[in-house]
């Protein structure tokens, strides 16, 4: 019976627990109950894995109206996946985040921080899982809205200019959208993510269908952030409280991918995208200039946290090459890549939260010497930047392996080999860190520094764990990557 | 053909309007002003599709040719999107005025830089 339930009872939980923390504005009740929510979800979230693994997709129709007419929810290998991935950061950096959240946010604001948090999750989560068009738009600006608040809530008064940019592109990109996805209404008269694709007039191809998919594709790029329509994202990154950096650099993006994943393998068709339009002849060129210019921009940061903001902009190019592929292997690639990035990058700036909590800053000066004077905390992040790297043994070692692969299958060795050596782009951001926190004299008179508090450590090192666990046992990844990828392709090619 | 088209060309004036609003000015609140028209420009695209000619609203009683609902209703929740957009947008600039002292772009990349 509950079983039944279980794909709307993901999206409830965190939805209605949001306006209870409002209710109570105590800030210890609330992160409590925002604990118990998304632990909950992402319990949930597991249970609807491993029943997809078993048993297939999982529909659900909300209020009980059949598929084509209501809302459906529809769960498959590459939704559970992504519903798993966004509650396990979203679990995790939320019981990192008492301590940040404290040192960061003024007191008056704490319990509306864990109430936007809560709905940000919802967001993601929703989009992970609604089979419905305009359901998509109503979660991608749920997510979006709490966002821009949440990036707001920075110490810094550039966190609200930041925030003001990130919202005009925001909704630029969410209204792109939404023409999208009305252009697709008028040609087929249905919102179902698989009715559409039913309907769609494939066949005669008329300009409106090409015209809605540019304005998808556009405004889903807006949303990931792609090369060069990424200019909210750096600043939004740097200036947001460390516990937002972590959440948003580890989710917001990732799920914008999978909607350009959902729409144009599901809806639009691999054939119609990749046969027709040849979209992968402007995100090739695109996601190798993402990751050659981000790369190269992240070396002269002088903040951290803006470091790894750029290096996001690059591995975002990275999964969009895996998916510009349009195989198998190409798509395995972009798909784990999702997820060991995220787990990475969420580490990373949760390490760089631990470091702003001590060393009150997280520009590179500040970090001298950081790495005898806090060894655990380093040592996760250096565990991280290994991983960014794709040195063998960690996550990013894997999703480098299937691009290449996908690379050499696809483009022959040119585009594998500018793969590899965009390492040592990576190599070089790492390795400047690395060098500034142990080989660099702490600067005199600094006041002494303790190690981060084991209540922020053990979910930094969860994250980092886990990306090194998936580094060596890659079934879970790679695995239910695959089945995603064959599934998205469906005998295309 | 062409004429019979109008409101979709409408549609587009607005919307181009209102995108040129928001890449030209450089006060924060007319980015705003121009982000609602174009998003309001696509709300009209959506009621468009949905009218019948003569069509009224499908409730109870005599009515032989109804317009399609439910493009309207799904405006219904982008109004409100589109409303909370605002809202938090408005709320950002107040901050930003009481952080700067000033809503305009240029003088808070130069207080930006100078800092």
């Amino acid at each position: 019976m509950i079983l039944h339930h279980l794909p709307v009872l993901e999206i409830v939980i965190p939805l209605l627990t949001a306006p209870v923390v409002v209710i109570f504005r105590r800030t210890r009740i609330a992160w409590g109950l925002a604990m118990l929510a998304l632990w909950a979800s992402f319990a949930i979230a597991g249970r609807l894995l491993f029943e997809v693994l078993a048993n297939g997709p999982v529909s659900y129709d909300m209020g009980n109206w059949a598929s084509p007419y209501g809302i459906v929810y529809r769960v498959d290998a590459l939704s559970a996946f992504m519903a798993v991935f966004v509650s396990t950061i979203g679990a995790v950096v939320l019981t990192f985040a008492p301590r940040s959240v404290t040192d960061e946010i003024p007191e008056d604001r704490r319990y509306l921080f864990y109430a936007l948090y809560l709905l940000s999750v919802t967001g993601a989560l929703g989009i992970s899982i609604t089979g419905d068009l305009f359901n998509l738009f109503v979660f991608l600006e749920i997510s979006a809205l709490s966002s821009y608040s949440l990036v707001a809530l920075g110490r810094d008064r550039r966190a609200l200019t930041a925030s003001f940019r990130y919202l005009v592109m925001g909704t630029a990109g969410a209204t792109f959208i939404l023409i999208g996805i009305g252009l697709l209404y008028m040609m087929t008269g249905s919102l179902n993510m698989l009715d559409v694709a039913r309907l769609l007039p494939e066949a005669t191809a008329p300009r409106t269908l090409f015209v809605a998919f540019a304005f998808l594709t556009v405004g889903v790029a807006l949303k990931m952030a792609l090369f060069p329509l990424h200019l909210w994202l750096p600043n939004a990154y740097t200036y947001a409280p460390s516990v937002v950096s972590a959440f948003l650099a580890a989710t917001a993006t990732k799920v914008a991918i999978y909607v350009f994943l959902r729409l144009t393998f599901t809806v639009f068709g691999p054939a119609f995208a990749f046969g027709t339009v040849h979209v992968q002849a402007l995100l090739l060129p695109l996601s190798l200039l993402a990751i050659y210019t981000a790369s190269t921009v992240a070396i002269f940061q002088t903040d951290m946290k803006r470091m790894l903001a750029y290096s996001s902009l690059a591995q975002i190019g990275y999964m969009v090459l895996g998916i510009s592929f349009a195989t198998v292997t190409g798509l395995t690639g972009g798909i784990v890549h999702l997820m060991n990035h995220a787990l990475i990058k969420g580490g990373l700036f949760l390490a760089t939260g631990c470091l702003v909590l001590r060393l009150g800053s997280s520009e590179m000066d500040a970090l001298r010497g950081a790495g005898r004077r806090m060894p655990w905390t380093m040592m996760a992040w250096v565990v991280g930047g290994l991983g960014l790297i794709g040195v063998p043994a960690t996550a990013g070692f894997v999703s480098k392996w299937y691009l290449v692969l996908g690379a050499v299958e696809r483009h022959g060795w040119p585009v594998a080999v500018l793969v590899l050596l965009s390492s040592l782009l990576a190599l070089a951001y790492v390795w400047r860190v690395v060098e500034i926190a142990y080989f660099q004299p702490v600067p005199e008179g600094a006041p002494p520094v303790r190690e981060a508090p084991l209540s922020m450590l053990i979910p930094t090192w969860i994250l980092i764990g886990t990306s090194l666990v998936l580094g060596v046992w890659t079934q879970l990844s790679a695995g239910v990557a695959h089945r995603a990828a064959v599934m998205l392709l469906g005998g295309w090619r | 053909m062409i004429l019979g088209l109008y409101n979709y060309w409408i549609v587009i004036v607005l919307m181009m309007i209102g995108f040129y609003i928001v890449m030209s000015r450089g006060n924060l609140i007319r980015k705003v002003i121009g982000l609602s028209v174009f998003q309001n420009s696509v709300f009209l695209l959506y009621l468009s599709m949905g009218k019948v000619r003569g069509g009224t609203a499908p409730i109870l009683g005599d009515f032989k040719v109804y317009s399609h609902p439910l493009p309207s209703v799904l405006i219904l929740t982008a109004i409100v999107v589109g409303v909370a957009t605002s809202a938090v947008a408005l709320a950002v600039i107040v901050r930003i005025r009481e952080a700067y002292g000033t809503i305009e772009e240029d003088e808070i990349e130069e207080q930006d830089a100078a800092t």
